[in-house]
Parts: C-alpha cells; sequence; structure tokens
C-alpha cells in the first residue's frame, strides 16, 4: 500500500473533476423494493444506450449521465409507466440509437428478411443440384 | 451468362471490403444530435443555481424574442473554455439563459466569479432531468430558442471563436 500512496494521490483529484462531486441521484445504484418493478426496470436500463459511454448500456455505465438516466427510469416504473412507454419518450429525444433493441421500422425490413432469404435461396441451390445428381 | 456468374462472388467480396474501408477511414463522428430540434422545449420550472440570478423555466424562453439556452456544469473544463465566447455574444446583445447541470450553489458562483457571467438566468438542474429530456448528451451544449419556445439548433460541444458567427446567424434566422 505505501508504495502506492502517491499514485493514489495523483489519481484521485483528476476523478473528482472528471466528474460531479454531487452524490448520486436517488435511484441511481438503489434497487427498487418492489423485486418486479425492479426487473422491468433492469430489462430496460441493459438496453438502453449511454451517451457518455457510447457502447455501454446504461446499466452497465459509471458515467454520471448514465446514472442519472437510471434513477429517472426507476422513478417512472415506480410511478406505473411502461417501460415500452420510456424506450419510446427517450428515443423521441435521442433518436432510435438510444434503444439497442431493434425496432420493426421498414428501414430494417431487409435486415429481418435476410434469413428467410437466405434459406429459400440455400434450398433451392441444394434442391436444383440434387436434381441434377438424380437425373445423371 | 454462367462465365459472368462466376465472378459474382468476387465482386461481392471487393464491395465487402469497400464497405469496410470506408467505414474504417470516414472519420468517426460521435456526437449525438438531439431528435427534439424543431420541437417545442418541455415544459419546465428550475430553481436558481446561482445566488444573484433568478432560475429558469419555459415561460421565461418563450418570451417573444430568440434566446440562446446554455448548459454547463461548475465542474466542466470545456464550459470554462467557452466562457469568454459566451460572453461576447451576450455583450453584442444575444440574451444568454443557462442551466447548470448536476450541480451545487457554492460551486456555479465560484464558477462565474472565476470565468464571468453572461447569463441572465440560471436554473439548476440536480438530475439532468431538463437535459434528458432536451436531448442533451453532454456538457457544454447550446441550444436557439426562438420567441415561441421551439428549438430551433442545437450546438454541441463548447462554442469555439470561430463559432460565433453561426450562432448570431441561428439566433438572426429563429428571429425571423
Amino acid at each position: 500500500m505505501r508504495p502506492l500512496l502517491p499514485l493514489l494521490l495523483i489519481a484521485a483529484p483528476v476523478a473528482l473533476v472528471a466528474q460531479t462531486a454531487l452524490p448520486p441521484a436517488p435511484y441511481a445504484d438503489t434497487q427498487l423494493e418492489n423485486p418486479a418493478q425492479e426487473q422491468k426496470a433492469r430489462d430496460l436500463m441493459l438496453t438502453i444506450r449511454c451517451v457518455t459511454c457510447q457502447s455501454q448500456s446504461i446499466a452497465d455505465s459509471n458515467a454520471s449521465m448514465a446514472a442519472d438516466l437510471r434513477s429517472e427510469i426507476r422513478t417512472r416504473i415506480k410511478a406505473g409507466e411502461d417501460p415500452e412507454a420510456i424506450r419510446k419518450w427517450l428515443i423521441d429525444r435521442y433518436g432510435d440509437w438510444i434503444s439497442y433493441a431493434p425496432s420493426a421500422d421498414p428501414i430494417l425490413w431487409p435486415l429481418w428478411a435476410a434469413p428467410i432469404v437466405l434459406l429459400l435461396a440455400g434450398g433451392a441451390l441444394v434442391a436444383s443440384r440434387l436434381k441434377r445428381k438424380g437425373a445423371a | 451468362m454462367n462465365r459472368w456468374l462466376l465472378w459474382a462472388p468476387l465482386a461481392l467480396f471487393v464491395l465487402f471490403v469497400g464497405l469496410v474501408a470506408l467505414g474504417l477511414f470516414k472519420p468517426d463522428d460521435r456526437q449525438i444530435r438531439s431528435a427534439m430540434v424543431g420541437k417545442a422545449l418541455p415544459a419546465f420550472v428550475l430553481p436558481q443555481a446561482a445566488s444573484d440570478r433568478p432560475g429558469l423555466s419555459r415561460a421565461d424562453l418563450a418570451a417573444g424574442k430568440p434566446r440562446l439556452l446554455n448548459i454547463f456544469a461548475s465542474w466542466c473544463v470545456p464550459c470554462a473554455a467557452e466562457s469568454p465566447q459566451l460572453i461576447e455574444l451576450a455583450r453584442s446583445g444575444v440574451p444568454i439563459d443557462g442551466v447548470a447541470i448536476r450541480d451545487a450553489r457554492g460551486d456555479v458562483d465560484q464558477f462565474l466569479t472565476r470565468w464571468g457571467n453572461p447569463y441572465q438566468r440560471i436554473g439548476l438542474d440536480a438530475r439532468s432531468a431538463l437535459q434528458l429530456s432536451l436531448g442533451s448528451s453532454g456538457v457544454p451544449e447550446s441550444f436557439v430558442i426562438d420567441g415561441r419556445g421551439v428549438i430551433r439548433y442545437q450546438h454541441i460541444g463548447d462554442i469555439r471563436a470561430e463559432d460565433i458567427a453561426l450562432i448570431k446567424q441561428k439566433m438572426a434566422e429563429a428571429a425571423r
């Protein structure tokens, strides 16, 4: 520990300056009292992207904005709001970008159709090959 | 026909490599633009953030003339770097209101004493509630709000000296 102390002293102020000194919002790191509600909130938080740490969900991120959004989501779920309504509220503000759950937007239809199309194409290929072999 | 079909996999492969190369060499854009531009400002009432400025509500921003809404925080370094530009904008007649994110009054007072105060009103957004409802993804950010309370423009990041002309132009457009 001793030799580490100067290192810690150097690192500590940086961490303090980088983010706010305010304590986290009430429900940022506290679970809801009702386990069913907490489960709903958690499922939603895992599919909401953090705007600060852009490759993390807000459930995984330590950014202060993610903490505030977790608290906001838990407070709304506690008040009885539907998780999908909260997702829509966020998409209205940040665009589709904010949600990890793929939507059924027309622009994504080719993507949803791709597995079926590929399967059909593969099936047709196999069928034609088998027929040719059968004929030979 | 079949001879040409033979080349299809290679063509697909080249297309794929091209697509990947494009993604690799295109400059990275990590800005998340707010989807609220063009929409009405949500309703809010924020308490006072600094000792010598009143708090901020939606009604203050929809007061007939365009205003610049600046989102900042005393703990944010680029916000300090931005303050000379805000002061210049305020001096040239742009009315600026501030929202201090996750802040405390003592810290805001200290920040304003040190870097100057271009704000007419400053609201305190202790839990980022207004920031989230604006679709703002960080500090500092500035929004041009027209006289009817509609968000007309979002500036992400600090306003640099070279951005001042653009902000003034957006303010003039919002006044029309």
